[in-house]
C-alpha cells in the first residue's frame, strides 16, 4: 500500500505525533476489500450506525428523564408530551432498539451462512457474541426505565431467574435489587448501567472492528483475498454502497417512527409499573422471545437438578454456545455455497430459531390450531436448536462433500485464470 | 559481563530469590488490597440501612371475615392474609397425605389454622399469582394461580402444579394481640 503525503503543515504537525491522516486513509479510504462483497455485508455498518443514533438519542434523553419510581413514568410521559420533539426523540430510540437487534441478527446470519467464524476470525466471532450478551443486557436495563407495567414485571422475572440458583441465588437476587422486591434502588442502578454499556458495546466494536482488519472482510465466496486483483478500495466503493443501504434501512426504521412508533411494544407498559398486580400475560421483546422460549421449554427436573434452574441454564447457554461455533463446525470450507447440505440445515435453524421466537410470544399453555401447545413446539425447537449447534454442524463437516470453491474471486468471474495467479 | 553487577547484588542464580520473593510479596498485597477495596463496591448494591429499617409491618386482623383475604405490603412485596373457612382447613389438611412437590403439613405453615399468612410471590419467576378476591381463579386447589406459568397452589399456599418449584413462603411473623400481628 502507499502511503500518501500531506503538504498542509498542520496536517503534518499533528500526523508526525499522531498518525491519524494516515490511519484513516489505510483503514476507512485505501481498505483493501473483496471485491465481490454482496448486500448481506451491509449490516455490519448499519449496526454501526444504529449504536451511534442510540448513544447519542439515549443521551438526550437522559437529560430529560428521573430515574425514580414515583417521576420516571411521569418523565417519560412528559419527554412524549411537553419536550421539544421529545416523541420523535424517544420514538426513535424505542424503535432503534428494534432495529439494532434486527440488524444484529442479519449481520449474525450472513456471518453463519458465509462461516465467517471460521479461522482466522475466530476471535473476531468471539467479540461479535459478547457485543451480542451486553446489547441483550443494554436493552433489558433500558426497557425498565419507563417504569410501565412491562418494565417492573420484565425486572422482576429476569431478576428472579438468578434465584435458580441453589444457597448464592437468594443473596444475588436481593444484591441486585438492592432491597426486597424490585423498588427504587433497582431503578436507579438500570439507569446507571443502562448509560454505561453502550460505551462499554463502543469498546467492544472498537475490538472486533480492530480483529476485523487484521484479517480482512471474508466474502460470499469464503475464500481469501490473493492479491490486489481480488479487492477494491472501501473508500469510494463500499462507503457508497453502504450509504445506498443506509438510505433503504432508513426508510424501514423512520417507517416505524413515524407511521407505527408502538408497532413493537405492549401496551401494558403505558400502565404505570403496580408492584401489586402481575400483568395476566408478560411477553419480552420480540428481540428476547426466542430466549424466553427456551426457558420456558424446560419444564422437567433432570436428576436433582430442578426445571428452573435448567430453563436457566439452557437460555444462557444457548446464546454462549455461539462462542464455540468456529470449533463445532468442522468443515474446512467457508462459504455455504461450496457446501449442499449445510446450506439446506442453515435454513431448518434460521427457522427454528423464527419458531422460538414466535412460541416465545404465545401462553406456553395455548394450543396451536387446537392441536398442539406452545410448551410442546417450544420444546421440539429447543431441542433442535442444540441438536444443530452440537451434532449436525461437526458431523456435517466430516461427513458432507463439498464442491471445490473457485481459486481466487477473480478468477470466479474471470476465464483467464492464469493471468490471475500469475498476478498474485 | 555487561550484568554481572545486578547479579552481584542479587541472590544465586537457583532457586528462589530474594527477587522473587518481593515479586511474590507484592502481588500478593496487592491482590489482597485491590479485592479489600472492591468489597465496598460491590456492597453498595445490597439492601441500604433505610431499606433494611422499613422491614416490618403490623397489620389488624379484625376487620376480616372468614373465607376473606386481604393483601398488604411488606418489603415492597404483597402479603397474602386469608381467614380460611373450616372446609378450606379441613382440605388443607387433607392434603398433608397427597403427593406434594414440596411436601411440609398445613401444621407447620400456620400458627392459628384460621390464619394463613404467606408472600404473595410465585416461587417460579416472582409474578403475583391470582386468588385473593372471589372472582379470580383460583386454580385447581382452591387456593391461587399464577396466570405467568401457570402454576397451582393449594389452600395451604403449597404448590400442587405447574413450573414453580417451591411452596408459597411464610414469612417470619407474630401475633402482637389476638387480632393483631406483626410481619418481620
Amino acid at each position: 500500500m502507499t502511503s500518501p503525503t500531506w503538504n498542509n503543515p498542520v496536517v503534518k504537525w499533528i500526523e508526525y505525533r499522531l498518525p491519524v491522516f494516515s490511519f484513516t486513509q489505510d483503514h476507512l479510504i485505501d481498505y483493501p476489500t473483496p471485491k465481490n462483497l454482496n448486500y448481506w455485508w451491509n449490516f455490519g455498518s448499519l449496526a454501526g450506525i444504529t449504536l451511534t443514533i442510540m448513544i447519542v438519542t439515549g443521551i438526550v434523553l437522559a437529560m430529560h428523564y428521573t430515574p425514580h419510581v414515583d417521576y420516571a413514568f411521569e418523565s417519560v410521559e412528559r419527554i412524549m408530551r411537553d419536550v421539544n420533539y421529545g416523541w420523535l426523540i424517544r420514538y426513535v430510540h424505542m424503535n432503534g432498539g428494534s432495529m439494532f437487534f434486527a440488524v444484529v441478527y442479519i449481520h449474525i446470519f450472513r456471518g453463519l451462512y458465509y462461516g465467517s467464524y471460521k479461522a482466522p476470525r475466530e476471535m473476531l466471532w468471539i467479540i461479535g457474541i459478547i457485543i451480542l450478551l451486553t446489547m441483550m443486557a443494554t436493552a433489558f436495563l433500558g426497557y425498565v426505565l419507563p417504569w410501565g407495567q412491562m418494565s417492573f414485571w420484565a425486572a422482576t422475572v429476569i431478576t428472579n431467574m438468578f434465584s435458580a440458583f441453589p444457597l448464592i441465588g437468594e443473596p444475588i437476587v436481593t444484591w441486585l435489587w438492592g432491597g426486597f422486591s424490585v423498588d427504587n434502588p433497582t431503578l436507579n442502578r438500570f439507569f446507571s448501567l443502562h448509560y454505561l454499556l453502550p460505551f462499554v458495546i463502543f469498546a467492544l466494536v472498537f475490538l472486533h472492528l480492530w480483529a476485523l482488519h487484521v484479517h480482512h472482510s471474508n466474502n460470499p465466496l469464503g475464500i481469501d483475498t490473493k492479491g490486489p486483483q481480488d479487492t477494491i478500495p472501501f473508500h469510494p466503493y463500499y462507503t457508497i454502497k453502504d450509504l445506498f443501504g443506509l438510505g433503504v434501512f432508513m426508510l424501514v426504521f423512520l417507517g416505524f417512527v413515524f407511521f407505527a412508533p408502538n408497532f413493537f411494544v405492549e401496551p401494558d407498559n403505558y400502565i404505570k409499573a403496580n408492584p401489586m398486580q402481575t400483568p395476566t400475560h408478560i411477553v419480552p421483546e420480540w428481540y428476547l422471545t426466542p430466549f424466553y422460549a427456551i426457558l420456558r421449554a424446560i419444564t422437567f427436573d433432570i436428576w436433582f437438578i430442578p426445571a428452573k434452574l435448567i430453563g436457566v441454564i439452557a437460555m444462557f447457554g444457548s446464546v454462549l454456545i455461539l462462542v464455540l461455533v468456529p470449533w463445532l463446525d468442522t468443515s474446512k470450507v467457508r462459504s455455504a455455497r461450496y457446501r449442499p447440505i449445510y446450506k439446506q440445515v442453515y435454513w431448518f435453524f434460521l427457522i427454528d430459531c423464527i419458531v422460538l421466537g414466535w412460541v416465545g410470544f404465545n401462553s406456553p399453555d395455548a394450543m396451536f390450531m387446537g392441536a398442539v401447545s406452545f410448551l410442546r413446539i417450544g420444546q421440539v425447537a429447543t431441542a433442535y436448536y442444540f441438536l444443530h449447534l452440537l451434532v449436525v454442524l461437526p458431523v456435517l463437516g466430516k461427513l458432507e462433500r463439498p464442491r471445490s470453491p473457485p481459486e481466487s474471486i477473480s478468477a470466479a468471474v474471470t476465464k483467464d485464470s492464469d493471468t490471475v495467479t500469475e498476478a498474485a | 559481563m555487561t550484568d554481572a553487577p545486578t547479579v552481584a547484588a542479587g541472590a544465586p542464580h537457583e532457586g528462589e530469590t530474594r527477587r522473587d520473593f518481593l515479586l511474590i510479596a507484592t502481588s500478593a498485597v496487592g491482590a489482597v488490597g485491590t479485592a479489600l477495596a472492591i468489597w465496598p463496591l460491590i456492597h453498595q448494591m445490597n439492601p441500604a440501612a433505610d431499606v433494611l429499617a422499613l422491614s416490618s409491618t403490623e397489620v389488624d386482623l379484625s376487620p376480616i371475615e372468614v373465607g376473606q383475604s386481604i393483601t398488604v405490603v411488606w418489603r415492597g412485596k404483597p402479603v397474602f392474609i386469608r381467614r380460611r373457612t373450616a372446609k378450606e382447613i379441613a382440605r388443607a389438611k387433607a392434603d398433608d397425605a397427597s403427593d406434594l412437590p414440596d411436601p411440609q403439613p398445613d401444621s407447620e405453615r400456620v400458627q392459628k389454622p384460621e390464619w394463613l399468612i404467606l408472600v404473595g410471590v410465585c416461587t417460579h419467576l416472582g409474578c403475583i399469582p391470582l386468588g385473593q378476591r372471589a372472582t379470580e381463579p383460583r386454580g385447581d386447589f382452591g387456593g391461587w394461580f399464577c396466570p405467568c406459568h401457570g402454576s397451582h397452589y393449594d389452600t395451604s399456599g403449597r404448590i400442587r402444579k405447574g413450573p414453580a418449584p417451591e411452596n408459597l413462603a411464610v414469612p417470619k411473623y407474630v401475633f402482637v394481640t389476638d387480632t393483631k400481628i406483626k410481619i418481620g
